[in-house]
């Protein structure tokens, strides 16, 4: 049943038989969960990938060149809760937790 | 019986694919969701997961999304092994009849509450019938899921809702119980401990589990930042002090060999663990010293017993 007030990505209707896509929580964001938003310097970033192996999301994205050495890093910022732990982890300290604006 | 199976020793050789979709409802810089991805990440095939009742469980499968991209089961709290079981025995049948090629992986994903306390006696059965899964206890030290209620994995001197320190108790009464030696009195071919902080050795240890032909079993160290009171960007360095300070020690027991796979010649001293945790803190307070003496006692006999178990198996 859909209900008008609850946050849109709350109005669901019952699959047919209770069937779910696997994975499906991506359609949920978890944005506004968060405090502090991790920026990272690329220039600093040197493609460890330890932000990618500790996130609990995952919201850590790398970015190509599979199997092919150092790699980059990119935010999924809708699904990041902000808890910091990739900043946390960061050799180069590359990662910096901003204050995210208050929406009124 | 045990196949070929490789150290992990880069990260660049872990696939990408990820096995865990984000938009999950576990609490930022949740412990035990860093251990559960780590290990699907690592798994050689897509393996089937068994899933207790526990955060994990209630986290991923909020109505009407899921965030397991790999064929997931969730039955009840204290029966994950057994269903486990008959997963395996299915696949088995459905082979021996042709219905499919070849049989996956199982593996359990279960809560300190759900393996310690109320699951023990189901994976006490599907250890001793010898169905081949890897059980994965995921261990943040209390029934989170229910509001931080102490569990037979709640260590010494810990604070929970049920556990309180005061006057008369100094937090958590009893020790943690040794479910490591529990598993491997039932003669299964590989058992171990492991952390998120230390993924080399976890994701290593998943590989060697999976390549035998039996029941394994992995007892995970996953800190949980609401229910141990810290600041949830320290999940992994809390995982870190624990190994460093010799509190949760990683080692394995193959084949009855027991072999400490993260030596700690130097440990920190345990207030580096204790101080940056509020369930704990209370120890360091002059009124608790007897509590914190019983505590470090309790560490550096098991750390002993430990490396006299390695020295007394290793040879023969
Ligand atoms: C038979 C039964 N008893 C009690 C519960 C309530 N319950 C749900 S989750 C949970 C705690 C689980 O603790 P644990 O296994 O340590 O997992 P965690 O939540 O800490 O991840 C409890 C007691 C239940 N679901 N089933
Ligand atoms: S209470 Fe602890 S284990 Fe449960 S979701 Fe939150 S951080 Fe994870
Ligand atoms: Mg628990």
């Amino acid at each position: 049943m859909k209900d008008p007030k609850l946050k849109p990505q709350l109005r669901f209707q019952i699959n047919p038989g209770g069937w779910f896509e696997g994975g499906s929580s991506v359609e949920y964001t978890t944005n506004d969960w968060r405090l502090e938003r991790p920026v990272i310097n690329l220039d600093k970033c040197v493609g460890c990938l330890y932000c990618w192996i500790y996130c609990p999301e995952p919201a850590i994205i790398p970015l190509d060149r599979e199997g092919r050495g150092p790699t980059k890093v990119e935010v999924d910022y809708d699904h990041c809760k902000g808890c910091g732990i990739c900043a946390q982890v960061c050799p180069t300290k590359a990662i910096e937790m901003v204050r995210e604006e208050v929406k009124v | 019986m045990m196949e070929e199976f490789k150290p992990v020793r880069s990260i660049f050789e872990i696939p990408r694919k990820e096995r865990l979709a984000p938009g999950h409802r576990a609490c930022a810089g949740c412990g035990p969701m860093i251990a559960i991805r780590q290990i699907l990440l690592v798994s050689p095939e897509e393996p089937i997961v068994v899933n207790a009742t526990g955060c994990v469980e209630v986290a991923t499968s909020v109505y009407p999304q899921t965030a397991w991209i790999v064929p997931w089961a969730h039955v009840a709290f204290e029966n994950s092994a057994a269903v486990a079981s008959g997963v395996e025995a299915a696949m088995k049948s459905l082979k021996r009849r042709g219905g499919i090629d070849k049989e996956r992986p199982v593996i359990v994903f279960a809560g300190d509450g759900g393996t310690f306390d109320i699951g023990l006696q189901a994976l006490s059965g599907a250890l001793e019938r010898g169905h081949k899964m890897l059980y994965v206890c995921y261990d943040n030290e209390a029934y989170m899921n229910t509001g931080i209620q102490r569990s037979s994995a709640t260590p010494y001197g810990a604070w929970t809702t049920t556990s309180p320190f005061g006057k008369v108790w100094p937090g958590k009464r009893e020790r943690k119980k040794d479910i490591i030696s529990i598993v491997a009195s039932h003669g299964v071919p590989y058992t171990a401990t492991a952390s998120i902080y230390h993924w080399k050795d976890l994701m290593t240890k998943v590989r060697k589990a999976l390549s035998y032909d039996g029941p394994t079993f992995l007892h995970v160290y996953a800190p949980c930042n609401r229910g141990w009171r810290f600041d949830p960007s320290l999940t992994v360095e809390v995982a870190r002090r624990a190994v460093e300070t010799r509190f949760f020690p990683l080692y394995e027991v193959e084949e009855g060999k027991y072999r400490i796979t993260v030596p700690v010649p130097k440990p920190r001293p345990l207030e580096d663990f204790l101080s940056i945790q509020g369930r704990f803190r209370h120890l360091l307070r002059p009124e608790y010293r007897e509590a914190l003496e019983t505590l470090k006692k309790m560490v550096d006999d098991r750390w002993t017993w430990l490396e006299r178990m390695a020295t007394a198996t290793s040879k023969s």
